[in-house]
């Protein structure tokens, strides 16, 4: 095993500046490469990035298994959609009964709007996490369920507040690609950070033997409740970015209920369950397969005969695709690894070495004795 | 509320809970052995519906005979989704376990908006006439599909507790929720056993599932979804591993959800955040339940 080469900081600072620009050139030039179908599964990708990484940080990198994301995302979507609305489309909207004061008279702009959508969720996921954080396993499981469903079924009785079944429809489309890629980039640098501080090696502590990070010192309640609310404030921030780019929120299920967090699931699981790159990675699979799918569902004509679309069949895929991951694969794409420079920079001095000399790698049972 | 409407409702809530308790069984007993949330076994409960459904409108046989046929089949998808999903994750970590449970979930209900169509059909057909007739008693007015559902459904927990208590496969039940590793070794076939327990439980989640539909006659892929989550609270809320608590929780959670909603009507539209909320105080408080036992962590 040849020794792993490690990059300096500085060398790995600069690297990762360089692929900031190369990224911002590169999402620039789009609005000249690509028409509004590509720009929009670009900022498809950033936002279920958003999510998803959000999403792992709970139960990837924590360990806890959470089926609550929904629910913060629905806070973040209508508490910020809700602030971008002018008053006259809210009385417009709201045609059952009018939205409570002192809603129904105050609009921010979009940044404003995105992060109270942020903190409220953060509030929200403080308020779960108290009282449920205690139990773990499947357990928590259920109850996180439980409270993303309550959140729903809110949305859809509360009719001062949420438009009931209605929802909020014609929000203008505030999400463009420099705030879904420049959200994205906020939540990565921020989840990373933390993963890779001392409180991040407490949260894969708690992770691998909760019992065992007790007895090394560890507070697991606080831990987990904020790893938690960090979670449930950046589900928060991705839940405005998917409101506006959606342009309509409503409480049906597939929305913003438990659907939602079956499909953030199945991009971390996909992407390897503890892995941000990962999360990444399935977040970008999700949203490029599951529009390139869309061909299963439409009619396809090949010359005179017209196959029949199933509507529907996306998810059969999909579902499939995740139940076939966790029987014979269960790591993922990524595991629990993570895309260093360090990674690339050894794999690319592998690679170099192969090509250059053509002499074949020593086999077991060659080495002289 | 008056006599009559209390009257109406404990009947009401008698047969919601029986309908839960009938699904909160399949939950506890397959966690009594694996410590699994079978996820899909509220997708078993939608998929017995939509067999009835088919079985008279498709392959027209008699109601009863549909019946029959559609809790057979519902055995033998639960006995299905065991084999090919959770039994090669036997030596896995439990989560891996639970988030496959999940999958195959999503999986039977995208299938069924698939092969079913996603709009919601009619199950009114399926119940024959007899059963649509109302009795009067007295002031009370109540249809003899209520008699003919508590009947069923007292005589299928009857059967259940013959067959854990009085059989040798409902021996080997319950030896094998307590120790697996042990009574393997007094030679039972572990995976038969567990195969056997999931198809029980899913065929009482069929049953449920079609006096559900009879009930509230419209089937739709995602049916199965509320009533088993709240089937698993009542499971929980009875100490989960426990027959008879579940039967318990079960009662308990339908009786609790019909009368609040009898006395408070302004409150309908929550109706499915009670549930939530028991469960939460229930973990919050005594996470055991009302008759489970306690379980311990070894370090």
């Amino acid at each position: 095993m040849p020794m792993e080469k490690r990059l300096s900081t500085k060398t790995k600072i600069y690297l990762t500046i360089g692929l900031i620009i190369v990224g911002a050139l590169l999402l620039w030039g789009s609005n000249y490469w690509l028409e509004s179908y590509g720009q929009r599964i670009l900022k498809l990708i950033a936002v279920y990035g958003v999510l998803a990484v959000s999403y792992t940080f709970v139960n990837g990198i924590t360990g806890m298994f959470s089926l609550g994301h929904a629910g913060f995302v629905a806070v973040g979507a209508y508490v910020s959609a809700l602030l971008t609305m002018s008053p006259m489309e809210k009385e417009m909207s709201f045609i059952l009964e009018p939205l409570i004061w002192p809603l129904n008279s105050i609009q921010t702009d979009f940044l404003t709007a995105t992060i109270a959508g942020g903190i409220a969720a953060a509030i929200f996921a403080f308020a779960i996490g108290y009282p449920s954080l205690r139990l773990t396993g499947d357990y928590l499981a259920i109850v996180t369920l439980g409270f993303s469903e309550i959140i729903r079924l809110i949305a859809l009785n509360a009719q001062n507040i949420t438009n009931g079944a209605l929802g909020l429809k014609g929000l203008t489309e505030y999400t463009n690609i420099w705030w879904a890629w420049g959200w994205l980039l906020i939540t990565v640098v921020v989840i990373a950070s933390l993963t890779y501080s001392s409180y991040g090696r407490a949260l894969k502590a708690i992770r691998d033997d909760d019992i065992a990070a007790e007895a090394m010192g560890i507070n697991v309640f606080k831990h987990r409740l904020l790893a938690f609310v960090v979670s449930g404030f950046f589900a928060g921030i991705g839940g405005s970015l998917y409101a506006h780019l959606l342009t309509t929120i409503d409480p049906r299920p597939t929305t913003i209920g438990v659907f939602l967090t079956f499909y953030l699931l199945i991009m971390i699981v996909l992407g390897g369950l503890g892995s941000i790159t990962g999360a990444l990675i399935g977040a970008a699979l999700f949203a490029i397969l599951s529009e390139w799918l869309r061909i299963f569902e439409s009619n396809i004509t090949i010359g005179s005969i017209t196959i029949k679309g199933i509507p529907g069949m996306r998810m059969v895929i999909f579902s499939t695709l995740f139940v076939v991951t966790m029987l014979v694969w269960r790591r993922g794409i990524m595991g629990m690894e993570e895309i260093t420079w360090d990674k690339l920079y050894n794999w690319l001095l592998r690679f170099r070495k192969k090509g250059q000399t053509a002499e074949p790698e020593p086999k077991r049972g060659d080495v002289d004795e | 509320m008056s006599a009559r409407m209390f009257m109406q409702n404990l009947f009401n809530g008698l047969t919601l809970g029986g309908l839960y308790a009938l699904i909160a069984i399949g939950y506890t007993m397959v966690y009594g052995i694996l410590r699994l949330i079978n996820f899909a076994h509220g997708d078993v409960f939608m998929i017995g519906t939509y067999l009835a459904f088919y079985g008279v409108t498709l392959m027209l046989l008699p109601w009863w005979l549909a019946i029959v046929v559609a809790i057979i089949g519902s055995a033998a998808i639960g006995f299905l989704i065991d084999r090919v999903a959770y039994k090669p994750l036997r030596e896995s970590p439990r989560i891996s376990a639970l988030i496959t449970a999940i999958g195959v979930s999503f999986f039977l209900e995208s299938f069924a908006v698939v092969v079913f169509g996603g709009i919601p059909k009619s199950f009114l057909k399926i119940i024959p006439n007899f059963l649509k007739k109302i009795v009067t008693i007295g002031e009370l007015r109540i249809q003899v599909l209520t008699f003919f559902a508590l009947a069923i459904i007292a005589g299928l927990l009857v059967l259940l507790l013959w067959i854990v208590y009085r059989t040798k496969i409902g021996m080997a039940m319950r030896a094998i929720s307590t120790d697996i590793p042990t009574t393997a070794l007094m030679g039972v076939n572990t995976d038969t056993v567990i195969g056997f327990t999931f198809a029980l439980g899913s065929a009482l989640a069929g049953a449920s599932g079609i006096i559900w539909a009879m009930r509230y006659p419209q089937i739709f892929p995602y049916m199965g979804f509320m009533p088993g989550l709240k089937a698993f609270i009542a499971a929980v809320f009875g100490g989960i591993g426990s027959i008879q608590g579940a039967m318990l929780g079960g009662f308990i959670l339908g009786m609790a959800e019909i009368m609040i909603v009898g006395f408070l009507p302004q409150l309908a539209g929550y109706r499915d955040v009670f549930a939530f909320i028991i469960l939460i105080l229930i973990l919050s408080f005594k996470p055991t339940g009302i008759m489970g036992k306690k379980l311990t962590v070894k370090v």
